[in-house]
Formats: C-alpha cells, structure tokens, sequence
C-alpha cells in the first residue's frame, strides 16, 4: 500500500499564490508524472511531498496517512535530485549507506541493502569511488541507488535527467522505467519534456500556473487534451490549432476553414454530443489536429488543398508547414512526398480531430 | 623559421625582465629580513662596531637563548618564553571558537534561512568595519562586568567575538556556493541539524576551515592593542612583552636580543602560512571553478 492522495493543496508566499487548490490522486506502484514549464509550481508540489517545503492549505496523505506536519525523514519516501546531490566527500558506498547509518540499521543489513542496490544499478565497481570521479550517469545511477536502499514507499524524481546530453537521456529514460517494472514502487517524477512523460508515466498531471490542467493517463492527455495548453504543450510538434467556424450536419459536425486564395475548407464528419452541437452551431471553434492525422489524399477529392510552403524532411517522415485558417500548420507526412512550392491535396483523420471552444479553449466533446 | 626565432628571443627577453623586477622587489622586501637574521647572529659588540649587514664573523645563539629565557621584561627575567605561552594559550582557544561559531553562523545563513537573515548577515558584515578603538571601552566594562579583566580568557573572550564577523563571511560565502540539493538530499536521508552539519557541510569545507585559521590566527597572534589593553603584567601576549623588551633597557641598546626577539614573536605565524598557505590561495578561489 502506498497510495499518494493530495487533496486540495494550496501554496502562497506572501500574497503570491503559487499553486490554487491541487487536487491528485494515485494509486499503489503508479508513476506520476507533473508536468509543466518551469515556474508552473511542479517542483514546488514535489517539495512538498517531499516535506521540504510547508503547505500552505489542504493535506497531502501517503498511504493513507496525513504527512502534512511530518519532517521529511518520517515521511517514508526517497528522493533524486536534478543535480543528484551526491556528498561529495563520501565515497559512492558512503554516500548510499549514509540514510541507513542515521536510522542506525546493523552493518550486516547495510552491506545486503547497498549490493541488492548496487548490483540493480551495475555500479558495484564503482563503490570506492567519490563522485567527482563519476560521469553524469554513473551519477544519476548513485543517487537512484541512495534511494532505492531507502525502500520507500514513495519515489521523488526532480527532473533527474535534465543534466544529462542527450542519448544518456534516452538510456537513463529507459533504465528507470525498467526499475519501476522491476519495484513496483510508486513514483512522482518532475519534468518539463513532455516525452519523458509520454514514455514513463502511467499518470501524467499537466501544470500551468499553479492549476493542473489535465490529470489522465498519457495517451489519453496526447489523445485528448483538456485545452488549447495542454494539446500545445504535448506532442511534438505541438499539434495544430486552426480557427474555424462549426456547421452542424444531421448528428455529426462540419468545420469550416478559411484558406488563403481558395475557397474555403470543409472538413465533415465529426463527431460531437448533440448539446454541444446545438450550442456550438454556427459559431467560431479551434480545430485541433496533430500533425500525423493528416496524409496525402490518394483517392477521391482531397478534404484540403494547400501549398507547402516548407518542408523538413527528419528521415522516418517529413514535415510539411503551410497555411491553413490563417495560422501556421504542419503535417507529418512519409517521406519524399511532399515538395516545397507545390500543390497537394490532404486527406485528415476527422476520427483524431479535437474541438476547442474558442472562447475558453476547454475541449468540446 | 626566421620568424618564430625572433619571436622566441623576444618572448626570452620580455622573460628576463620580468624575473629581473621580481628578483629586485624580492631583494628589496627581503633585506630587514637578512638585517633581522644577521643581527641576531651577532654578539653586541660587533654590532656597535659598525657592521650592520655583512654576515657575522663568528655565529652566536647567545641573543637566541637571552630573548627566549633571559631578557628582563619590566623586572622579571624571564624572557619571552612564558608570553610565548600565553599567546599559544590565547590563540588556541580563541582561533577554534571565532572559527566554529563563523562555520555554525554560515551554516545557518545560507542553508536554513530564517525571515530577516540577510539583515543579520548585513549587521555581522557591519562588525568587520569596526575599528579596534572603537570598542576598547565597552569591552573593558564588559569584561569587568564578567569577572574576565586582565586575563587570558577575557583576551581570549575579545578576540573569538571580534573575529565572528569574519569567519562568518569567509563560511557564509563559501557555502552559499554549496548546492542546496546537497541539504535536501541529506534531510530526506533523515539527517538533522548538526548531523548535516558535521557529515555533510564540515568535510567539504577544508579550504575555507583553512583559511578562516590562518586568517584568525594572524589576527590575534600579532594583535597588540586588545593585548595591551585587557591584560597585564605576567597574562600579556607575546607581542605586549615583545614591546617591553625592546623599549624598557637599561644600559647599551640590545639590537641582537631585540631582533632575535621580534623574531621569535613572527616564528608562529610564518610557520602556519608555510605549511597551510597553499589551502590559503585554494580556499580563497574556491567556488570560482566547479569541482
């Protein structure tokens, strides 16, 4: 059992209010993921989990249990920081035994704890070393392995892999995803690269501005975004979001897009519940497509015509950017099909389009 | 080829004037230093007989042994051996308090900051500017008010208290360099206050441990006016007896015992910055390069 529950939780410096009324809840072996550019409040919640920030309103409970007056070392959790904080005068032995020699636990049972740990981690022959003789990852491996003897029933991770180059990103990605297999113990991890939470998580929370914008799971986030933020923040790149104006047609919805020189685009065929087509009709949207929901139309009359007015080729596929609804929008598209300063007719997915209220921005189902 | 011999014998000339004005500086500084030396080598006679400089036609330790064990110091004969003493006995206590309270005051203003600790940074920064005279009045009330006037650990007392404003900045600003993370980290690994700070903060601060000491101790070792202001008689420092050696004589002016003397007085301090003074400049720059 080590649920995390927090309820309603506020914190304010001052008259600053930094996050309003956060509500989440997770269940055992979970793996949370915040999400959010930096100064959203993320690492603040993950502080306060953690105990090293006070709570301003609401409770957080793990497992059940209200830690919100708890210190830190009482609240049964392990953290890893982004810079790892390794001790730096210890050695990496050292530096794992050292939360077990505070809770004074025999010798004996250290020594079992650091080579379980140290053996999952493959740093056994690293454990002489001090950290400044490590790279980043052998690093990033220790401070895992710091937390991992601890047996908490609670993770932290404060954006533990963002001091990391790039392809020891990707392999550290995959290393901890293989260790929450592996334990089984619930995680909350911090970060703002929206494919970390993508490939980890089994929960992603997206913040903005102290509000969680969408708590779900991360298909269902990339699928399905709450709003205008959170369908431009995942995915990349960010999927497109066209104006439009929405024309009911019998059950389903019809979008209907300006395009710069042509007559205008409809795109037919969507789906929507029968109240939010009345309220909707006739009225100004924002169409949400991502850009792998559009291809080049093979058959019949394409949906869409446009000029590419630039094409990236990346080698799996290429991206086509043109001008639709007066906005900036790109395709991904298989590669070599599509050329700078032509013509080409698009065919789009309308079973992935997503609608947002114009005004609000909040998804219209 | 022409061209990088010629750059090369002006890079060696360029060379050999710098090490020329250095050599020069050196010699310059260096010379009270040879007069000291060769003086109190001398046996006074020769000295009066007018060489000042040149080496010393026969070695004596004579002055040596009269400075350390016999040189009357008002009208006890006891040489400085007994201020000596005193000094290490002042400097000892005073050096490890000043020191492990400016380590604690560091500890607390960077890594558990509390509503108005920068004020109080500001205020103990304020007592770094406070010239020595200032103080000498309430100190002495002070003192006498706690039973310490004209001892060693009333001095002992003044110069730990006077030199907590700058064993704080030195520790203040060497671990606000320190990561944060580092407490954090150790927090959640269940540490305490002082359990962070003995396991965690203390080992990684050598440098600056270093050069908080040898900062303090040549403060309080070659202090004069706290020492002739708060003791007297037999509790005076080496430099308050140093004074009276050399200004209360009687008789032909002793230049050999005086500058054995002095020099006795400046062993100490010149010992400390040999065998620490390259933690001196290491501590001084660290936190410019991370490690």
């Amino acid at each position: 059992m080590s649920t995390l529950e927090i309820d309603r939780v506020r914190k304010a410096y001052g008259q600053l209010e930094v996050l309003k009324e956060v509500s989440i809840s997770i269940g055992t072996g979970d793996f949370l993921v915040l999400l959010g550019p930096s100064g959203c409040g993320k690492s603040t919640l993950l502080n306060m989990i953690a105990g090293l920030e006070t709570i301003t309103g609401g409770e957080i409970r793990i497992a059940g249990k209200t830690v919100n007056d708890l210190s830190p070392k009482d609240r049964d959790i392990a953290m890893v920081f982004q810079s790892y904080a390794l001790y730096p005068t210890m050695t990496v032995r050292q530096n794992i035994e050292f939360g077990m020699k505070i809770r004074r636990i025999a010798p004996a049972d250290r020594d079992k704890a650091v080579k379980t740990a140290s053996d999952l981690l493959q740093i056994t022959h690293l454990l002489d070393r001090k950290p400044s003789q490590l790279s980043g990852g052998q690093r990033q491996r220790v401070a895992m392995g710091r937390a991992i003897v601890r047996e908490p029933k609670l993770f932290l991770f404060d954006e533990p892999l963002s001091n990391l180059d790039a392809k020891l990103r990707v392999d550290m990605r995959t290393e901890i995803k293989r260790l929450h297999a592996r334990l089984g113990t619930t995680i909350v991890y911090v970060t703002h690269d929206q494919i970390e939470a993508m490939t980890l998580a089994t929960r992603v929370a997206v913040m903005k501005d102290g509000v969680v914008q969408q708590l779900d799971e991360p298909q269902a986030v990339y699928d399905r975004p709450a709003n205008v933020y959170v369908a431009r923040f995942v995915g990349s790149p960010a999927m497109n979001i066209v104006p439009a104006v929405l024309e009911a047609e019998g059950t389903t919805a019809t979008v209907v897009i300006d395009v710069a020189r042509r007559p205008a685009a409809r795109i037919g065929g969507i789906s929507l519940s029968p109240e939010a087509l009345r309220r909707h009709a006739g009225r100004k949207v924002l169409v949400g497509i991502r850009p792998e929901n559009f291809s080049i139309a093979t058959e019949g009359t394409p949906t869409l015509t446009v000029d590419f007015d630039v094409v990236e080729p990346t080698g799996p596929d290429t991206l086509a950017v043109f001008q639709l609804g007066g906005v900036e929008v790109t395709a991904r598209l298989p590669p070599r099909q599509a050329h700078a300063g032509k013509e080409a007719g698009l065919a789009v997915d309308t079973s992935k389009i997503v609608l947002f209220d114009s005004e609000t921005e909040t998804r219209i189902d | 080829m022409t061209d990088v011999l010629s750059r090369s014998g002006k890079v060696r000339l360029g060379r050999l004037v710098v090490y020329g004005c250095l050599f020069v500086v050196a010699l310059v500084y260096l010379m009270p230093l040879w007069v000291m030396v060769v003086t109190s080598l001398k046996p006074l006679d020769e000295i009066y007989g007018g060489s000042f400089i040149g080496l010393p036609k026969a070695i004596t330790l004579d002055a040596w042994r009269a400075a350390w064990s016999e040189a009357c110091i008002g009208t006890e004969c006891t040489g400085l051996k007994p201020y000596f003493v005193n000094s290490l006995l002042m400097v000892i206590p005073a050096v490890a308090l000043s020191t492990g309270i400016g380590a604690i005051n560091g500890y607390i203003l960077t890594k558990w900051k509390f509503p108005g600790a920068n004020f109080v940074f500001g205020l103990l920064l304020f007592g770094c500017f406070l010239p020595y005279q200032a103080i000498l009045i309430p100190m002495a009330r002070t003192l006498g008010l706690l039973g310490l006037a004209g001892s060693i650990p009333g001095l002992v007392a003044v110069h730990a208290s006077y030199g907590i404003c700058f064993t704080t900045l030195f520790f203040r600003n060497y671990f606000v360099s320190l990561p944060d993370e580092l407490t954090k980290a150790a927090m959640v690994d269940g540490a305490g206050f002082f359990r962070i700070f003995w396991s965690v903060i203390l080992p990684t601060s050598i440098p600056i441990i270093v050069v908080s000491c040898i900062w303090q101790f040549t403060q309080i070792w070659n202090d004069f006016l706290f020492g002739v202001s708060f003791t007297s008689g037999s509790s005076s420092p080496i430099t308050v007896a140093l004074n009276n050696i050399v200004n209360v004589t009687t008789g032909r002016k002793q230049y050999n015992v005086d500058m054995a003397a002095a020099m006795i007085a400046a062993i100490p301090t010149l010992v400390v910055y040999i065998v620490a003074g390259r933690y001196f400049v290491r501590g001084l720059t660290a936190g410019a390069v991370k490690g």
